[in-house]
């Protein structure tokens, strides 16, 4: 059965876990102009929790996460759907993208962007979904 | 912009739970402003409607493939959407007061909205994929409302048989619509009105014809597909009264009306529709008699109308296209009310039984008098718009062109027999005497009182002044068809054969009322006949579905993955490899020059899947995997393919961790196949990969196609805003396949969870009484 991990790993799974979550999203926001993206991103922050999962155990990883990865999947499911909606408001077909700039920091905000942050959180709901769905038919104790 | 308003049902029906938790009880009169909003901006477009002029508010939604979400506001269109909106608002105050601190009210009324705007849109649409979208989004939601109590097995199973009946028309439906579109040259309604000629002497009309037909009758329960609306009755009676009379089953009848001037008036088109409306009609009289169930002789009664309906644009004379809109009009509204009456009364006495109720006049006048009005326009006598409704049909099946008696005579017994219908709903309970019910009658709250009353009045209203529907009757019947026409509608036409036809009805109706106890009894012995009707039909499909799909399954589906990987490699190479020998001339291109490291990652991957396939160890062989696809990582590398290489790469790692997790729940590893399996399955993947090899070389070798790559790098940037052309595919130029697949992904994931979580104890099939663990965040 799969055990909570030793020392170094659990040492080394706290301190990577931030790191890997913030490069997963680097990688989500960036994805537009440098190789990157939603898809890749989140199987970057799958990867993370999965690091954690191994260390910690199930009941640490749920205890962290609160939300059900499959409501994840929901919520990045929603996330696509809601990004083919405002090119409507603009009197343009459905799923047109849209372009705003945040003033102040001149961040580009758009459709693409909401779209792939649905997909980042499907693929990583999706890869939690399965992998916390094998760790707890294994019994495992922290379940 | 008014699409939104109205598609924007959608959202409110998803935040109707969260409404129900901060204003409790008062969620439905609330959620009531919506269709009550949608009424007054209807009768907004009235003047302009009437006055010869439909609205058409044009909106696309995807222009690429003549797809749009513009709303057609014409005659019929406002007609049905007024109905529907306001018919809703009343049943939605209703089923406050019916399914009062039921605990699923929130679920319900989630549902009942998400079937409103569903509704609002099929009448709505003017585009042919639009249409058929929001037809199959009523099929969906009423799936749901029918199967609202799931824990009834018999709610269940008449909400799947109305799923498959009305799902299955739907497929045909789709297929006419299809054949409709391209033989009209326009996927617009409005467009194809105006080429009624030649789609009528189109090659494909009477495919066509069937294939629409199909879906409109099963929509609408004609014979012989009748039989999934009365089992429909196990739905919550708030159900019944929107989605049974007034609404959904005359979806098909709608979608016939609209079809009448591109495909109506050919021999086909009389023929059938005035005999199955006919038999249908005739049909449901005669079976709603032999109930005593309040909502199955209601329903029956409806399958009656619908009949009727059908059978008047059969006919598709001006007279009979008149009386079926004030034919429709009245039965929307008299039905409504009875079914709220009949839910009142189940309510109120904890009976649906008629036999078992009596005298409840007393314990609720309103309630009496409401039912007796809408009676009266069921049973179709003055001064009620039921009586107008019928007079004009029986003026106009006199005047039918084909089948003239044989229609005379089942419109008479119908008529008949409708009269007793309505006697025995509108009598039998509140008069005679008083009967002991499982609860004490008394008068419902006035919530579930307005809805009926209001429509009971209306029935009488537009029956005593029936002027006020003349231009909106004008309106909508030379819009369905009829040359230019003058309506004038009237109570009185004088002593005529129709007049004399209603008094010998009203007389052997009551008849049959004075000895409809006696007479139910006779008809039990016809019970083993009716028993062998299109129902039984019915259930030896199901029956033979579930032999083949368990034959199917055994043979396809048996659980060895190395079957299932032979079976779709076979069947690709089979298909690839016909469209390439036999309708192309392939021409390779050998002359490639190959640099050494390519080769070197080349053997790598040979190598990695060599080995895969010979190690005695499973660990050995994930490992072996694993070389192959982090050279595989390493060509995208060479090919400055970033993204893909970093996909690839990480879909590696996360193999590896979840084959960790596999591999503790695998058996001892052991070779089970024997050598001869073992060489079948080597045949079979060196097929897959010559074929590919093959693929590849004929690509390069043949005649180019204008490259699509070129067109992406180009317009990555001015078109995505973006550098990276793979993400800018991925969420911009290509992002309906990538929502596409991330459903998948959704849908895996659910699969995978469902598998594991509830996995079938020892393969018998059942479910673990409870959950293995305890649940994550639930």
């Amino acid at each position: 059965m799969v055990r909570s991990g030793t020392l170094i790993l659990n040492v080394a799974a706290r301190f990577l876990l931030p790191l890997q979550l913030l490069f997963s999203l680097f990688l989500l926001l960036r994805g537009h102009d440098e190789p990157g993206g939603g898809f890749i991103a989140g199987l970057v922050a799958a990867g993370a929790f999965a690091l954690y999962l191994f260390a910690f155990g199930l009941g640490a990883l749920r205890a962290m996460i609160k939300v059900s990865p499959r409501d994840l999947v929901g919520l990045g499911l929603l996330f696509a759907l809601g990004s083919t909606l405002p090119a409507w408001w603009g009197g343009e077909p459905f799923f047109t993208s849209q372009w705003w700039t945040v003033p102040i920091i001149g961040f580009k905000a758009s459709t693409p962007l909401i779209f792939d942050i649905g997909v980042y959180l499907v693929v990583l709901g999706s890869v939690l979904t399965a992998i916390t769905a094998l760790m707890t038919t294994d019994r495992d104790p922290d379940a | 912009m008014m699409q939104l308003a109205v598609l924007s049902g959608f959202v409110l029906a998803a935040f109707a739970p969260l409404l129900y938790r901060w204003l409790g009880s008062r969620t439905t009169v609330f959620l009531a402003l919506y269709p009550a909003a949608i009424v007054v901006w209807l009768l907004a477009q009235w003047p302009s409607v009437v006055g010869g002029e439909p609205v058409l508010l044009e909106m696309a939604w995807v222009p690429g493939m003549d797809i749009t979400l513009t709303f057609l506001i014409d005659g019929l269109s406002l007609l049905f959407a007024l109905l529907i909106a306001g018919i809703g608002a009343f049943v939605l105050l209703y089923a406050g007061g019916y399914l009062h601190g039921h605990r699923d009210l929130p679920r319900f009324l989630v549902i009942l909205i998400a079937f409103m705007v569903s509704m609002l849109g099929l009448v709505l649409a003017d585009n042919l994929v639009t249409l058929f979208v929001f037809w199959e989004l009523t099929s969906i939601t009423s799936y749901l409302l029918i199967g609202f109590n799931h824990t009834d097995l018999s709610a269940r199973k008449a909400a799947l048989q109305g799923l498959f009946v009305t799902v299955a028309g739907g497929l045909a439906l789709l297929a006419g619509l299809v054949m409709l579109g391209s033989a009209g040259g326009s996927w617009s309604l409005v467009e194809l009105t105006t080429r009624g000629e030649a789609l009528r002497e189109h090659p494909l009309y009477t495919p066509m014809l069937i294939c629409l037909l199909l879906g409109a009758f099963t929509k609408s329960a004609q014979f012989p597909f009748h039989f999934w609306l009365p089992n429909a009755m196990a739905a919550p009676t708030p159900v019944s009264a929107y989605l049974h009379s007034a609404t959904m089953v005359k979806a098909g009848i709608y979608l016939m009306a609209r079809l009448q001037p591109s495909l109506g008036g050919t021999e086909a088109w009389v023929t059938i529709l005035s005999l199955v409306g006919a038999m249908t009609m005739f049909t449901g009289a005669f079976l709603a008699v032999r109930h005593t169930n309040v909502k199955k002789l209601l329903a029956y009664s409806t399958v009656m109308a619908l009949g009727t309906l059908t059978m008047l644009l059969g006919i598709g004379t001006q007279g009979a296209l008149v009386a079926f809109v004030v034919f429709l009009l009245a039965h929307s509204l008299y039905k409504g009310a009875l079914f709220m009456v009949a839910g009142i009364l189940d309510h109120e006495t904890g009976t649906k039984d008629v036999t078992a109720m009596g005298g409840l006049r007393t314990l609720m006048p309103v309630t009496t008098a409401v039912a007796l009005v809408a009676a009266l326009s069921l049973a179709g006598l003055p001064p009620l718009l039921g009586f107008i409704g019928k007079e004009l049909m029986f003026e106009s099946v006199l005047h039918a062109s084909h089948f003239t008696l044989l229609l005379l005579l089942l419109a008479f017994a119908a008529a008949f027999l409708t009269i007793a219908v309505a006697a025995i709903v509108a009598l039998r309970p509140f008069f005679g005497e008083q009967r002991q019910t499982p609860h004490v009658a008394h008068e419902p709250p006035a919530a579930m009182l307005l809805g009926p009353a209001v429509l009971a009045a209306l029935s009488l209203l537009l029956g005593l002044m029936p002027g006020g529907l003349d231009g909106l009757v004008q309106a909508i019947v030379v819009g369905i068809g009829a040359p230019e026409a003058n309506v004038h509608l009237a109570l009185w036409h004088g002593i005529n054969l129709p007049l004399l036809m209603s008094l010998a009805a009203l007389v052997l109706g009551w008849l049959i009322f004075r000895r409809w106890d006696r007479l139910r009894a006779r008809l039990a012995y016809l019970d083993p006949v009716i028993a062998r009707g299109p129902e039984a039909g019915y259930d030896a499909i199901m029956v033979a579905l579930v032999r083949i799909a368990e034959w199917q399954t055994r043979a396809l589906q048996n659980g060895y993955l190395r079957n299932y990987l032979a079976v779709t490699l076979l069947v690709l190479v089979g298909l690839v490899g016909h469209a390439f020998f036999f309708r192309h001339t392939p021409q390779f291109d050998v002359s490639i020059s190959v640099y050494l490291h390519e080769a070197v990652v080349a053997g790598l991957m040979i190598a990695g899947a060599v080995t895969a396939c010979l190690m005695k160890s499973r660990l050995a062989a994930v490992a072996a995997v694993g070389v192959m696809g982090f050279s595989i990582a390493l060509t995208f590398v060479l090919f400055s393919a970033p993204d893909l290489a970093i996909t690839q790469l990480l879909v590696e790692t996360l193999t590896v961790i979840l084959l960790v997790l596999v591999l503790f729940r695998l058996p001892r590893f052991a070779n089970l196949s024997a050598p001869s399996e073992r060489l079948r399955d080597l045949v079979v993947a060196s097929a897959f990969g010559v074929m590919v090899t093959l693929l590849m070389l004929a690509v390069l070798g043949g005649e180019r196609l204008p490259r699509i790559s070129d067109y992406m790098v180009e317009n990555s940037q001015p078109l995505g805003h973006g550098h990276n052309i793979v993400n800018v595919i991925l969420v911009d130029f290509r992002a309906l396949d990538t929502l596409g697949e991330i459903f998948v992904l959704a849908l895996a994931a659910i699969g995978v969870y469902a598998m594991l979580r509830f996995h079938a104890a020892e393969g018998t099939g059942r479910l673990p009484t409870r959950p293995r663990s305890s649940d994550d965040g639930e």
